[in-house]
């Protein structure tokens, strides 16, 4: 997983709120190995009529944000299924990190562990910057997680908070699994301490 | 005195292996379910070389792909190819699988609870995003990506910082015609989409007491819908009944304790939680939805709303587009919405009681539109085809299918045409969700039979004997 410390990149409005996991990532596709490259299906529906022909007023097809790696959106964005492929195809695009005033707590959850940064701020702050990005043509934006602000093309900056766990992750890049399994001896003690305490539930498996 | 704690604060507390100074907090996860696009799980297992930690603690599911057609048909070989990468992953891992040929297999969130798999005060994830669904036996279930099913397999817990809680009242006696998905869809209706972002909800009042367990299975199902991590409801007796004799419950001597351990984990009197909301059950009527959100639904009885009566612009807009893409004029009666085909099935109303429900509908009526009806387990077909449900809805003109997801997530090839409207009792109306330019209406098995003698969205309610022969 590639570390994410600073990303000053242009940036793209997605003027909507409920963006769900399907509108992100077909369901169709899902049977893509990631071999295949994700960014393909990214968005697909919403980029692509139905004879393959790109929707020119989907922002995400518009030349001024064809390098865009950042995402500015609504509330709610990421809603729906749990599909992981979603993720896959925002990182295989090239998008580093998201803003919003909330996200799907499974999406959110998946983002952190492909090194996609996700930046909570109030709505009319998102607001404002998707105005700034339209109408400046896909102005960059300055995220700095370790400081933890976000620098709107007007010079403006916001603060944001994170989970410090998951800032750690996405700062150094970590293998979470290998992370928790220096805890290895803790899960073994506690794992052992529970099956005394409900006898019933391993019998059967 | 001990302090009040609610039903998750038991599970929390009791599942806590370590906790950072900055609250993140490991977990222990009991039950790991997977379904066939869990691949990329075991894919970063074999990159990195991580073993199964506890394969007995992981179940797989052929659900999403699996074809449910009993015409004979082959599958697409894309289609086929899941099921059977599911198969050997399962097999490389020792993980039990409930496979296409398995007499038990179905979809994971009825399954689980069917094989005694779920059970009260135990953590459960799911590769799929309507784990709530077991939250209904007092189990804190929840979805999970492709990383965390593989962090679960290799480690046994999960990382996750402590969610706030929120308390659904419903109280009050459910009218006729009126079921558990009509109260789920008013409580996304009134909250939003967005209303539990960060909440775990626990349901709770005389109407969720009154409520069997498969009903409350309804209401956890989409509380994913309305952005929380999970739904529950306290054990009552009648979750241990329902718990009670399944094939991975405990039995003899180890019941007893189990039962002591379960009835413990109900929230306490007085417990408090971050925000409270109530519902009187009694104003619910059937509900339909006209947008692509699950928000966006109106009582049968009402219209399509009128954008321009919306104040805020963006919510303006979106209703707007919701309205063109599902090709609806505000100000529309709901019963004038003409519907092309139905889909009865899915985690959300695929267990026996809500095909009995469906059955009692259209019993001796001929239906005017095309539909299927997918049981969301063998065992729940098996029990429906011992009652003659089958016979019913194949009397009627119905499909009759194998179990499976089938056309709620419309991957495993049956799926709803471009521009064709489907009234479905599945837990997702977005765009495309069931095949691209597909149109869905979210309602309950009643409501979605009633579609069916109609032809058009109708209010269960007002059908009465008409066309019964």
């Amino acid at each position: 997983m590639k570390p994410v410390t600073k990303v000053s990149e242009r940036a793209v409005a997605i003027d909507q709120i409920n963006v769900n996991t399907d509108q992100i990532f077909p369901a169709r596709f899902l049977k893509n190995p990631r071999s295949v490259g994700y960014e393909q299906f990214l968005f697909h529906d919403l980029r692509y009529d139905e004879s393959g022909a790109k929707r020119e007023q989907f922002p995400l097809n518009k030349e001024a944000y064809s390098d865009a790696a950042i995402i500015v959106s609504d509330q709610n964005f990421g809603c729906g299924s749990s599909r992981e492929g979603a993720v896959y195809a925002l990182v295989d695009a090239g998008f580093r990190c998201l803003i919003a005033p909330s996200f799907g707590d499974i999406f959110a959850a998946n983002c952190v562990k492909n090194g996609l940064l996700t930046v909570v701020l109030p709505a009319d702050v998102c607001a404002e910057l998707r105005q700034q990005i339209t109408d400046s043509n896909g102005a960059p934006i300055s995220v700095d997680l370790p400081a933890q602000t976000v620098e709107a093309p007007s010079g403006e900056k916001h603060h944001f908070d994170i989970d410090p766990f998951a800032k750690e992750c996405l700062t150094k890049g970590l293998d979470e699994i290998g992370l928790t399994l220096t805890h290895a001896d803790k899960i073994d003690g506690f794992e052992e301490n529970w099956r005394a305490k409900t006898p019933w539930l391993e019998a059967n498996v | 005195m001990t302090r009040q704690q609610t039903l998750f604060d038991k599970i929390w507390e009791s599942h806590t292996i370590l906790e950072q100074p900055d609250g993140d907090t490991l977990l222990y996860v009991d039950r790991l379910l997977t379904q066939e696009n869990s691949f990329h799980a075991f894919d970063n297992l074999r990159r990195d070389g991580h073993k199964v930690r506890n394969p007995g603690q992981v179940f797989n599911f052929s659900d999403h792909y699996v074809a449910t057609r009993q015409d004979g048909a082959k599958p697409d070989p894309a289609i086929a190819k899941m099921v059977e990468i599911i198969r050997a992953d399962a097999e490389q891992y020792g993980t039990r699988l409930f496979g296409p040929d398995d007499p038990d297999r179905g979809i994971l969130h009825v399954v689980g609870p069917e094989q005694g798999i779920t059970q009260p005060g135990l953590i459960i994830a799911g590769a799929d995003s309507h784990t709530s669904t077991h939250g209904a036996l007092g189990a804190f279930g929840f979805g999970v990506g492709s990383s965390e099913t593989a962090h679960i397999m290799a480690t046994q817990s999960i990382w996750r910082k402590r969610p706030k809680t929120m308390r659904i009242t419903i109280d009050g006696k459910l009218g006729y015609g009126v079921s558990a998905k009509d109260i789920i869809l008013a409580i996304i209706g009134k909250i939003g989409a967005g209303g539990a972002v960060g909440h775990v909800i626990e349901y709770a009042g005389s109407t969720i007491a009154d409520m069997t367990v498969e009903q409350r299975m309804t209401v956890c199902n989409m509380s994913i819908e309305a952005g929380a991590r999970a739904g529950l409801v306290s054990p009552d007796a009648k979750t241990i009944d329902y718990v009670k004799g399944r094939p991975y419950a405990p039995s003899a001597e180890s019941l007893d304790k189990a039962v002591a351990f379960w009835l413990a984990l109900a929230t306490d009197d007085g417990a408090t939680f971050d925000r409270d909301i109530t519902l009187d059950a009694a104003s619910v009527v059937p509900m339909a939805s006209w947008g692509n959100s699950p928000e966006d639904v109106s009582p049968i009885d009402g219209t399509v709303p009128d954008p321009a009566s919306e104040t805020s612009d963006f919510r303006r807009k979106k209703m707007e587009r919701a309205l063109d893409y599902m090709g609806l004029k505000a100000g529309m009666k709901l019963t004038d919405i003409p519907i092309d085909q139905v889909f009865i099935g899915s985690c959300t109303n695929g267990r026996i009681e809500d095909l009995r429900a469906a059955a009692d509908v259209v019993r001796g009526r001929t239906i005017k539109i095309p539909g299927m009806v997918v049981p969301g387990s063998r065992n729940v077909k098996r029990q429906a085809e011992a009652e003659g449900l089958d016979q019913v809805f194949i009397q009627a003109g119905l499909e009759w299918h194998d179990a499976g997801c089938s056309m709620c997530v419309a991957i495993n090839g049956d799926n709803v045409a471009k521009g064709k409207r489907c009234a479905s009792t599945s837990n997702r109306n977005f765009e495309g969700r069931q095949g691209r330019g597909s149109r869905t209406h979210l309602v309950s098995p009643m409501m979605a039979a009633a579609a069916a003698i109609t032809g058009h969205l109708t209010d269960v309610r007002e059908l009465g004997e008409e066309g019964r022969s």
